[in-house]
């Protein structure tokens, strides 16, 4: 096994498994998956549903434990750590946009955004203005004190951005980021989520079935079976993969 | 441990006020249960009291009854004799005759006539209560009376005043006038207002059989003791047991309880009280839990994001208890309203004590309730919440 301490990148994944036992016998949701992502780079992770794309992210998110590998992430093994410490990585290392129902509908926008600030016991002046300023350069400065049943779902996905963003995570992930948005709003979020990972040198991956996402990415992976299958590097076929739509 | 604490509070704090409606909705719910709690409280304070006033502050530490009366004041009967017995025991300060009667007190106008516990003592004895106002009793067979203060409060009768008492005597009404020297504390005795006349005063005006008419000695029901050591209950009343005959002797506690219905009745209240506070658990727990299953995306969003399990927990417990403090003092705020507006003729007394016990009891079914709650809250899994374990 290589040395745990020593990785270029913001996030690295070395024969990644995870396997359940079911009735019929031991399923592989992920096979063997190794993956680097370097800080500033945005990667898209796609596949067809069943194909492990959800399960990996859930691992990168030390949400769960792989069955065996290494997920390292600034040099730091997220499986062989505990849950406690798992939730410190995700507090301190991790900023993740889901689906959707992403925010704390009791927090209007700045506070769910400083949230991640409060846990993390920064949240001082500076920190407050951050994520004011955060929130204007999302088009969201007349928005700063709506609660999310007051904003559309594009809002709400940027608020989420802005969340994910403030803490300065090594990683960020996006889960369908784009699910419940229209087409419109779609590409701006992803435009914007895409210019601040590279502007802010975070490593981004984003999970979706949406392959017009891709137009953003540096680099897309297309998982299958459980298994790491393709991945696009060129520039012009990830935007030949992007105009084919979704998958 | 701070900034755990510091975000729960911030998190649940929020959550309540963003939310204020149904929060306060609930707590309302739990005022309601703190009302009827401190008024169940309240009765059974003002019944029991109203049973025992008289016994447990009686200035002596133990009666003395009739051998086999079981306890019982009306079934007991000893004649005057015996209280000399009973005072020649060595280590008792002071010994004095109790009799027990009802009566009725007329009173002027057009105002109904009052039932009221005519108690005979003797002067300067032990069951002679203290006046805070006018003047001890002076003779065995005076004319006078002292009256408590809820007969005083109930009639506007005041020293110097005479009262009009109707008893039957044989087979006829009997009437007696009496002049009120004194207005003691309150001394109610089962459950009516109370008069002390002196002893033989109260054996001539006192409810009597035509049997009772000839017999010319007057007898007590029991005899109230003060002890030169209040300490020595117990040797002492072996000691009693054993110079005088024919006695049964029991401490102020144990004559309480063998007051006729008492401890049922309070047992009874009791068990109101305590099936109240259960109920308040359900409530509480109930919503708490049906809060919690609305919010598993939520609280699952907040573990995704780094969110630990004791910042879930803790804020789930400030909720708990800052609803319930709301509810319980909006409840009793309530409860001292409703109370200002309440006759005296209703037997409730809000004994801080009791008041205390209840508001405590109540201030602890809101985090009981929400156990299983915060248990289920710290137990939900992001990944599950958040539908990313398909």
């Amino acid at each position: 096994m290589n040395d745990t301490k020593h990785t270029p990148y913001a996030l690295e994944t070395r024969a990644v498994v995870k396997k359940y036992q079911a009735d019929a016998g031991t399923i592989f949701a992920v096979n063997d998956v190794s993956l680097q992502v370097a800080a500033g780079e945005f990667v898209a992770l796609v596949g067809p549903s069943g194909s492990g794309k959800t399960t990996m992210l859930s691992m990168l998110a030390a949400l769960l434990k792989p069955s065996s590998g290494q997920i390292l992430l600034d040099g730091e093994d997220l499986a062989g750590m505990s849950d406690a410490e798992r939730v410190v990585m995700r507090r301190e290392k991790i900023g993740f946009t889901f689906q959707a129902n992403n925010l704390v509908p009791y927090l209007s926008a700045v506070e769910n955004v400083e949230l991640m600030l409060r846990l993390n016991g920064r949240l001082d002046k500076a920190g407050k203005l951050r994520a004011r300023e955060l929130l204007a350069r999302l088009g969201l400065g007349e928005r700063l004190n709506n609660l999310p049943g007051q904003m559309s779902g594009g809002q709400q996905q940027r608020v989420a951005i802005a969340r994910a963003l403030i803490h300065n995570p090594s990683l960020v992930l996006a889960d369908e980021p784009t699910a419940s948005l229209d087409t419109e709003r779609a590409y701006q979020v992803v435009e914007t989520f895409a210019g601040l990972i590279h502007e802010w040198q975070r490593a981004g991956i984003m999970v979706t079935h949406d392959l017009r996402m891709c137009e953003y990415v540096d680099r897309v992976l297309q998982m299958q079976d459980g298994k790491l299958v393709q991945i696009y590097t060129d520039r012009d076929e990830i935007m030949k993969l992007a105009k084919g739509g979704k998958d | 441990m701070k900034q755990t604490f510091a975000v729960s509070t911030y998190l649940a704090l929020k959550e309540i006020w963003r939310n204020r409606g149904r929060f306060l909705l609930v707590s309302l719910v739990i005022a309601l249960i703190t009302l009827l709690v401190l008024f169940i409280a309240a009765l059974g304070e003002g019944l029991g009291n109203g049973n025992r006033e008289y016994i447990a502050k009686l200035d002596g530490e133990l009666l003395v009854y009739q051998a086999k009366a079981d306890f019982l004041i009306a079934a007991s009967r000893l004649d005057t004799a015996r209280v000399n017995e009973v005072r020649q025991v060595a280590g008792v300060a002071d010994a004095g005759m109790i009799g027990t009667a009802s009566a009725t007190l007329i009173l002027d106008g057009d105002a109904d006539p009052l039932k009221v516990a005519l108690l005979g003592v003797e002067p300067g004895r032990v069951g002679e209560p203290p006046v805070i106002e006018g003047r001890q009793l002076s003779a065995d067979d005076a004319d006078e009376v002292i009256i408590d203060r809820n007969t005083a409060i109930r009639t506007n009768l005041a020293v110097g005043d005479t009262l009009t008492l109707r008893v039957t005597q044989g087979t006829e009404d009997a009437f007696f006038t009496l002049t009120i020297v004194g207005i003691s504390d309150g001394r109610q005795y089962s459950l009516q207002p109370a008069i002390f006349a002196p002893f033989l005063t109260w054996d001539r005006v006192r409810p009597q059989s035509a049997a009772e008419l000839n017999f010319a000695d007057a007898t007590a029901n029991v005899i109230a003791v003060r002890l030169v050591d209040p300490n020595a209950v117990e040797a002492m009343r072996q000691e009693i047991v054993a110079q005088v005959d024919k006695v049964e002797v029991a401490t102020l506690k144990e004559a309480i309880q063998a007051l006729p219905g008492y401890s049922a009745q309070q047992s009874t209240l009791n068990t109101q009280g305590g099936f109240t506070l259960f109920i308040g658990i359900l409530v509480i727990g109930g919503f708490f839990q049906i809060q919690i299953l609305q919010k598993v995306s939520q609280i699952g969003v907040l573990k995704a994001i780094g969110t630990s399990n004791p910042i879930v927990a803790w804020a789930a417990v400030i909720q708990i208890v800052v609803i319930t403090a709301v509810g319980v003092a909006i409840g009793g705020l309530l409860t001292f309203l409703f109370s200002l507006f309440f006759p005296p003729t209703v037997p409730i007394v809000f004994n801080g004590t009791t008041s205390a016990i209840a508001l405590v009891a109540l201030l602890l079914i809101g985090p009981a309730g929400g156990l299983v709650s915060i248990r289920y809250a710290v137990r939900i899994e992001p990944l599950k919440a958040l539908g990313l374990n398909s």
